[in-house]
């Protein structure tokens, strides 16, 4: 976004942007990954745990037990959300708790929850996908470009 | 030696998403969508399913899978019925989750009242 602006900007403008991005604070990168692996891989590893329990007490095979699953984490991560504890943990994971499925059931159910006071409808109803929104709209669309480059070239999606 | 894989791949994929957001400087929402498409891109060239194989819900939890679920129905539909189930098929396998969500996301905004 900056390099838009960096044509007609004053000298003052200049300096400041120099300025701002002096003391911005770093990220600390590698404490941040370290954390995003420890929290990402403990929710896969309970998904894991979850999916091998459907399999072995009702008797779902192997790719079928991956919907109860996902159901499963998105149900315990709407009630962690309604008790305002994903987030709170959400802070201190970051994406590790953002890329699993529970992070896509949590900016839904958080959008819901927040938009109630403006009603049902205008409110919960038109703004539950404002977050989770591009994420389908992204995964949609090149799903169906990936479609439409096996039927143009005849792959055998098999 | 399922679970140690689904921990360490779902770990990986975790670790890609914070680098978007922390080295490439992305908001959350073009992080996710980034890795929803990658995972698009890699079901298109049959690089997913193995994944799944060896790693179980370390590919099937994070976001990625739902890209690759997209492509999944798709392609699955596109095989049946031919080129109309490039769109009927998208949100076949998908189903699971999508509707999960907004059906327990719409209890909670029934049922609790927003904090803060």
């Amino acid at each position: 976004m900056a390099n838009k602006n960096t044509r007609k900007i004053t000298p003052t403008q200049k300096e400041y942007q120099d300025l701002a991005k002096r003391i911005e604070p770093k990220r600390p990168v590698f404490k941040n990954c370290l954390r995003a692996f420890l929290v990402g891989g403990s929710i896969c590893l309970f998904g894991q745990v979850l999916q091998e329990m459907f399999m072995h007490y009702f008797h779902f095979d192997q790719s079928k037990a991956g919907n109860p699953t996902v159901a499963c984490l998105i149900f315990i991560s709407v009630v962690l959300t309604s008790f305002g504890v994903y987030d709170k943990f959400a802070q201190w994971a970051g994406a590790g708790s953002a890329v699993p499925v529970t992070g896509f059931a949590n900016s839904m159910a958080s959008a819901a929850i927040e938009y109630r006071s403006e009603g049902l409808v205008l409110g919960t109803g038109s703004n539950m996908f404002k977050l989770a929104g591009s994420v389908i709209v992204f995964g949609t669309f090149s799903a169906f470009v990936v479609g439409l480059i096996y039927l143009i070239f005849g792959i055998d999606a098999g | 030696m399922t679970y140690v894989w689904a921990f360490v791949v779902g770990g990986l994929i975790c670790v890609v998403g914070q680098i978007l957001l922390d080295v490439c400087k992305m908001t959350p929402g073009a992080a996710m969508s980034t890795l929803v498409v990658c995972g698009a891109i890699l079901d298109g060239l049959k690089l997913y399913e193995p994944l799944i194989e060896f790693a179980g819900a370390g590919a099937t939890v994070p976001i990625t899978s739902f890209g690759n679920a997209l492509v999944h129905g798709a392609l699955a539909e596109l095989q049946r019925d031919g080129w109309i189930g490039i769109v009927t098929g998208i949100f076949e396998v998908t189903s699971a989750g999508i509707s999960s969500a907004i059906i327990f996301s719409f209890l909670a905004a029934l049922f609790v009242k927003p904090k803060g």
